[in-house]
């Protein structure tokens, strides 16, 4: 009997230690979703992570106020995909290009400020309070649900996120259009829609998702921000929106699974150092069988990629 | 409208990006003049700095080409840096592992970074000509799981460095910074006690990769333009299916070129450890070798001596950088925000285009009414 109950509290432990990673993930890779869906793709999301994660630790620290931090983290995002949005939906550029360029600017913007308003630190100090964390004390400390269940309240805003976006691509006829700016953007024009509006909305839709995603980590996850602190999670977000073909519940379910690598990597790491990094590298080894067709077959928007331009077609 | 050529575009970019430079500073409260004078004037201030900023540009210079090389091929080449760390793991278990005399070790090591470096690229051309995966997302991937088999090399027993997260170095055969081992036995210090310029460059970790860096521009340069190879490779980069039709075998062409790729990215790890770190690490997160190439490839427009020219620039912003820390308090990012700002240009021809065409019709219409 009292094997059962440990075995049962690292389960709990191992299912909250997922959510508690995944959340970071689930926000960018809805970003993903969502700016894949109206075709442009942004590899960017790695620099909006990071952009947003200095924004949200930054006012999460001047004002105190960890909620303030959030939204901050988001127009950070939504800021720098107004960029990418520009170049790639008004002025046609590489999608790929942009979003190298926004990947230095992201990074490189925030350690600019940082060094500028930390005293030359490129770590924030810690804020002094961070996201709540929701069923605190709802249940005996370390039982089987608290330690599922007292997440950080980011964890359930990412989870909500992934119903609202669900909806919106699919249920609504913003949705509708959204998707059909990526799946033919000459057919929407046809129709009257307008495809850069579309594409715009779409593509900083998903650096507020991205910027969201930074604060998960910076102020729910951990207390500050660091150099060091995204390094690739926008490019696993990338993978699991792949993972995930392409839509916000199969993102969902490919960032719990790489949450959960992350997970065992931790929870495992400290005594096996090897299968540790085994486990970290798995999610890009699982992204590249899934599109090589191993693990059922993906297919991206069909004019993913692809710049529109208005005049070239009239 | 007449387009634009080339040259103007990157001159135009990299003028854009140093006046955002220049806004971001002065609304930082900086003066971007101070800015810009300290950092060319740290370059030319002691012969040391001229070494430093060829030491820092001989990676840029080979992932550079890696990517260039592959753009003009028709490939998006996002993976020079995995290949890069590919390319430093392998040079450097040839270098610790296997001894031989200086004669054979420098030249092998090289390959053996090279060899290293084009597998993992010939990985991305594989997943592309045999399964259609379009190779910046496979490269992206590759990338981080390069990272990740490093670090479990590097920390396997007998390989890494006892009490460190680093590797064992690499022998002395291997190195090729100049009078590497000897430059810090009595006699060398003596003799650099009697040569003070030399002496100044022999206190940074000059080395021999910026002549291989060079060659392998020239390589690059007549495979491309000279050879049969190079012409139908660049075939495939300018239609796949004329190409197809004409009947140059597509796919194996695209992993061909994938591995050369590879190859030129392996080979700037490899002289990296061989002329400057003589050893790999553990790493936290990417370094950007391979990210800067892209810059360096686009900046130098897919050319091999542009390339070149893009590498120099971008070691004398990464050589100077530092230093206007400790003289004027300005954080060194400000390179990356300048870099991140000519890519975003570079990217928008659109709007070059747009301003040059509104520049001719506006002059045009002065013309014409002075008439």
């Amino acid at each position: 009997m009292e094997i059962v109950f440990v075995l049962l509290d690292d389960l709990a432990f191992l299912i909250g230690v997922t959510l508690l990673y995944s959340s970071p993930l689930i926000f960018t890779g809805l970003g993903g979703v969502v700016t894949e869906s109206t075709g442009v793709v942004n590899i960017g999301l790695e620099g909006m992570m990071t952009l947003g994660a200095f924004a949200a630790a930054s006012v999460a620290y001047y004002t105190a106020d960890p909620w303030l931090g959030f939204l901050a983290g988001g127009v950070a995002g939504g800021l720098l995909a107004l960029l990418h949005a520009l170049a790639t939906v008004r002025f046609g550029a590489d999608h790929i290009i942009s979003g190298i360029a926004v990947n230095f600017l992201g990074p490189g913007l925030a350690l600019f400020v940082s060094r500028l308003i930390f005293n030359g630190a490129t770590q924030t100090l810690t804020v002094p309070n961070k996201i709540p964390k929701l069923f605190d004390g709802v249940f005996p400390s370390k039982s089987f649900f608290d330690l599922i269940l007292k997440q950080d309240a980011t964890v359930y805003i990412a989870l909500v996120l992934v119903v609202v976006v669900w909806f919106v691509l699919y249920r609504t006829v913003l949705g509708l259009r959204l998707r059909s700016v990526g799946e033919h953007p000459l057919a929407a024009d046809t129709l009257g829609l307008s495809v850069e509006r579309l594409k715009t909305y779409g593509v900083v839709a998903s650096g507020v998702l991205a910027g969201w995603g930074g604060a998960a980590m910076s102020i729910a996850v951990v207390a500050r921000f660091s150099p060091g602190l995204i390094s690739g999670q926008g490019f696993i977000a990338l993978a699991a929106m792949i993972f995930g073909k392409w839509t916000p519940h199969g993102t969902l379910a490919a960032c719990l699974f790489f949450g959960l690598a992350k997970g065992l990597e931790v929870y495992l790491g400290t005594r096996f150092p090897i299968p540790g990094t085994l486990l970290a590298m798995l999610p890009y080894i699982l992204t590249i069988l899934v599109l090589v067709g191993f693990v059922g077959k993906a297919r991206p928007p069909r004019a993913v990629g692809q710049p529109f331009l208005k005049e070239r077609h009239s | 409208m007449r387009k634009l050529p080339p040259l103007a575009l990157t001159g135009l970019s990299l003028l854009a990006g140093l006046i955002v430079g220049a806004l971001a500073l002065l609304a930082a409260g900086y003066n971007p003049f101070a800015a810009y004078a300290t950092l060319i004037a740290g370059v030319f201030h002691a012969p040391r700095d001229w070494s430093f900023v060829l030491i820092r540009s001989t990676p840029l210079v080979l992932t550079g080409l890696s990517v260039a090389f592959a753009f003009r091929t028709g490939l998006f080449n996002i993976g020079a840096e995995g290949q890069y760390i590919m390319g430093a793991l392998g040079a450097t278990l040839f270098g610790v592992f296997v001894p031989l005399p200086a004669v054979l070790h420098i030249p092998l090591t090289m390959l053996a970074g090279i060899l290293c470096g084009a597998a993992w690229g010939a990985v991305a051309g594989i997943l592309k000509s045999r399964w259609g995966i379009n190779e910046v997302i496979s490269t992206i991937m590759l990338n981080w799981i390069a990272l990740y088999i490093n670090n479990s090399v590097v920390s396997v027993e007998g390989f890494r460095r006892p009490h460190s997260e680093a590797s064992l170095q690499i022998l002395d055969s291997a190195r090729i910074d100049w009078l590497g081992a000897w430059k810090t036995t009595p006699e060398g210090l003596a003799f650099r006690e009697s040569q003070p310029l030399l002496n100044d460059i022999l206190r940074t970790p000059a080395n021999a990769g910026i002549l291989v860096a060079i060659v392998a521009v020239i390589l690059v340069a007549f495979l491309l333009e000279k050879t049969v190879l190079g012409y139908r490779l660049r075939a495939v980069g300018f239609n796949k299916d004329a190409a197809a039709f004409s009947g140059i075998a597509v796919p194996r062409y695209v992993v061909i070129s994938m591995a050369l790729a590879g190859a030129l990215a392996g080979l700037a790890g490899g002289l990296q450890v061989q002329g400057v770190s003589r050893e790999v690490a553990k790493l936290a997160a990417m370094e950007g070798n391979g990210f800067d190439g892209i810059a360096v490839a686009l900046i130098g427009f897919s050319q091999p001596w542009g390339v070149f020219g893009a590498a120099l620039f971008y070691g004398v912003l990464k050589h100077g950088g530092p230093k206007l820390q400790p003289a004027l308090g300005i954080p060194m990012e400000i390179i990356q925000i300048i870099m991140g700002s000519v890519i975003f240009f570079l990217a928008l021809p659109g709007i070059w285009q747009t301003l040059a065409n509104t520049w001719r019709s506006w002059r045009g219409n002065r013309v014409r009414s002075s008439r």
